[in-house]
């Protein structure tokens, strides 16, 4: 009997074990890192109490970056609609349905540095955007990361087409997951395409697209590969994350970073809250 | 078992594991002594480098094996690091940082001697070797750099002489007047900013000490302003922001080629980078393999002259080190003596010498030549700077300020060069008051 209670702890023994090793460790070591003044080599830690985190809130040029962010989040409205469009138009019986599919889950699948060099060619002078322009009649002499706007546009976009492929993949998952019999019999009432995925599809995938719209607000607060690797946040480009990795590595404040990750944190769980209050994900019920 | 004992046990377990960090070096006060005699040391030593090429190319081997010669029972194996400033940081809070390493930019002067083992006091070692000032804790002395470098302009000569321009520029005003010329009568980009590649921007910060021929250039920083009106960190920067606001710079820095620029330069279609003796090699090599001639690369001092004649800094590489912890350190110390003062590692990269009485390299002939007045910084306020620095976070050392600066000359940034200007110095001056007190 007492086997028998213990045998499903054994089970999750590997599985805890690498979970507390590799995720809840650090995390409790940034806590304490975020009450010293360590700059991540001296032996020995110096708690200074709540230094950091008075410094974090009374420094507002630490909030500047987030303006950047709002390109990201902008882009991601844009990424949800095309996402969703995408979605529903391959979830009816269309030719080389799969094959788009993958065409549009592709990038995704690609290691975000590699997309970051891959765009820093892409977005050079005389590079490929500037060569297929050209094709079209288009000569641009524009430098596409030489201003703040210019560039901060260019990198969300790159962000757009590595991210569409995994909100696409949630969107059609859900589309799917409603049963084919209600299409049928909108159809016998007379229901358009619009009308259907207005009445069917719509209230069918609200918690999807939810749970989306959290993670896409959480995801241009941290935005960080794409910018470091294409820009090193030169130029404007600047995010939170990157702020604080600067913070850590450049100017060896690792106590004051700590803080301003653990701060992040609380403002992703804080919005996300906000979110779950405003929508409440209440069950579907479409029968 | 409940849940709320799992959890418990879980917190509880993290804890622990977080009060197990930073206990890297403790050991404090050891010495790192050369052997009496070189056919009795042995052991097996591990040398931290950042040449990822050298030891990938088997140079590094090659040292080892004419190590071998003098000192045959010391087994010497490389670890090239490609990110050598983070990777070692985070060894460093082990003990397992190698045998020999290079000092890395993040550990305070102050713990020294907690890390590092001494190689001589001052003193003694002064009397040699160049560069002492720039590890000494204490009187005792802790790193040696192998190489000497000085920054200076890496220029096409071929370029610089189709645009009739002869003599090198003695001016900030006279240089840009130079590079226009280049761009008008030559073909050729007139500078090169390599602002993607990001650190080479930072070696703007080395015209400090050359502007005014001034020794106490560093003292001069910690105690000063460096952006007063004629300091010498002002003089530089505006001479880059001039260069670039007046479109003699690359057309799109975002998106620089640091690599591919070196081919560029040699065939001519870069005419100036500003960077310092150690890459002249690499330009010269970058030339042969683009087929054209490696003594097209030139070198010249910025352009800033006092009673008549260039004036340029003579600083030191990366400092090599012994590790604290090591337990080889007889043969560790031995492997630094002979790397700086017998490898020629120093004439193989066209570098200066560390030893106080060799010949200057060839490469610095024309320097020679001219005239040029070598000097050396003093370093005693060398720590003080470096904490000023990261915490008004203005960072000299790194790339934002710099960056942020050619922005400002391409319109890319708001604002104007006398504000941007006099918001490092608010920076800068409050964290000295605040240190100070």
């Amino acid at each position: 009997m007492r086997w028998r209670q213990l045998t499903p702890w054994l089970f999750l023994l590997a599985p805890l074990g690498l979970l507390i090793t590799f995720t809840y460790a650090p995390i409790v070591n940034m806590l304490a890192y975020s009450f010293t003044d360590w700059d991540g080599v001296t032996p020995g830690l110096h708690y200074i109490g709540g230094e950091n985190y008075t410094e974090i809130f009374t420094r507002e040029d630490l909030y500047q970056v987030f303006f950047v962010s709002a390109y990201y989040l902008a882009a991601s409205v844009i990424q949800i609609v095309a996402a969703l469009y995408f979605a529903t138009i391959l979830s009816f019986d269309i030719r080389f349905r799969n094959f788009f599919k993958g065409v549009l889950f592709f990038p995704y699948l690609i290691n975000g540095v590699a997309i970051g060099f891959v765009f820093l060619y892409f977005f050079q002078d005389g590079g490929t955007l500037d060569s297929v322009l050209a094709l079209f009649g288009h000569h641009s002499d524009h430098a596409w990361l030489g201003t703040p706007r210019s560039a901060n546009t260019s990198l969300a976009g790159v962000s757009v087409w590595r991210y569409l492929g995994l909100n696409f993949v949630l969107f059609l998952g859900a589309i799917q997951s409603i049963p084919g019999e209600l299409y049928e019999a909108a159809e016998l009432d007379g229901a358009n395409r619009w009308q259907q995925f207005r009445h069917i599809i719509a209230p069918g995938i609200k918690p999807v697209v939810s749970l989306t719209v959290i993670l896409s607000i959480s995801g241009s607060l941290s935005v960080f590969e794409i910018p470091y690797i294409m820009t090193g946040g030169a130029t404007g480009t600047e995010t939170f994350v990157i702020q604080t990795v600067k913070l850590a590595f450049q100017f060896n404040k690792t106590g004051l970073a700590s803080a301003a990750a653990v701060v992040l944190l609380l403002i992703i769980l804080a919005l996300t809250w906000l979110q779950r209050r405003l929508v409440p994900d209440d069950r579907v019920d479409l029968v | 078992m409940n849940r709320r004992t799992a959890l418990a046990i879980a917190v509880g377990t993290a804890l622990l594991i977080a009060g197990c960090t930073g206990t890297g070096g403790t050991s404090k006060g050891a010495d790192a002594n050369a052997p009496d005699d070189p056919s009795k040391v042995s052991g097996t030593i591990h040398v931290l480098t950042q040449r990822t090429d050298l030891v990938q190319d088997g140079t590094m081997k090659k040292y080892a094996a004419a190590f071998n010669k003098t000192y045959p029972k010391v087994k010497v194996e490389f670890e090239a690091l490609t990110n050598y400033e983070a990777e070692v940081k985070i060894r460093m809070n082990t003990k397992n940082y190698g045998d020999v390493l290079l000092i890395p930019g993040v550990i305070k002067k102050s713990d020294y001697p907690k890390f590092f083992a001494s190689l001589g006091t001052q003193a003694e070692r002064a009397k040699k070797y160049r560069f002492t000032d720039f590890t000494t804790v204490d009187g005792k002395v802790y790193g040696q750099s192998p190489i000497g470098v000085t920054p200076g302009f890496v220029y096409n000569k071929k370029v610089w002489k189709a645009a009739g321009i002869t003599q090198w520029p003695t001016t900030p005003a006279e240089f840009v007047a130079d590079l226009k010329a280049i761009k008008s009568k030559t073909e050729a980009t007139p500078y090169y900013t390599n602002f993607a590649a990001q650190w080479p921007l930072t070696s703007w910060t080395f015209v400090n000490g050359s502007v005014h021929c001034d020794t106490q250039a560093t003292t001069k920083l910690a105690d000063g302003d460096p952006w007063a009106k004629g300091a010498d960190l002002r003089v530089g920067d505006t001479l880059l922001y001039d260069t670039v606001h007046d479109g003699l710079a690359e057309k799109d820095p975002t998106t620089t080629n640091w690599e591919a620029s070196k081919a560029r330069l040699a065939k001519g279609q870069i005419a100036t980078e500003w960077l310092g003796t150690w890459a002249i090699i690499q330009f010269q090599d970058a030339a042969t393999q683009a087929g054209v001639d490696p003594d097209d690369i030139g070198f010249m001092p910025f352009p800033a002259q006092v009673d008549g004649k260039f004036c340029a800094v003579v600083g030191p590489d990366y400092n090599l080190a012994v590790n604290a912890n090591s337990s080889h350190k007889e043969a560790a110390r031995a492997w630094i003596d002979w790397f700086t003062d017998k490898s020629g590692y120093d004439k193989d990269n066209l570098a200066i010498s560390p030893l106080k009485d060799a010949p200057l390299p060839t490469v610095l002939k024309p320097y020679e030549d001219a005239g040029v007045r070598l000097i050396e910084l003093n370093d005693a306020k060398g720590a003080q700077v470096k904490l000023i620095d990261t915490e008004s976070e203005v960072g000299i050392n790194g790339p934002d300020y710099r960056q942020n600066l050619v922005d400002l000359a391409r319109g890319a940034r708001e604002g104007s060069l006398d504000s941007f200007f006099a918001d490092l110095t608010k920076r800068w001056t409050d964290t000295e008051k605040s240190l100070g007190s």
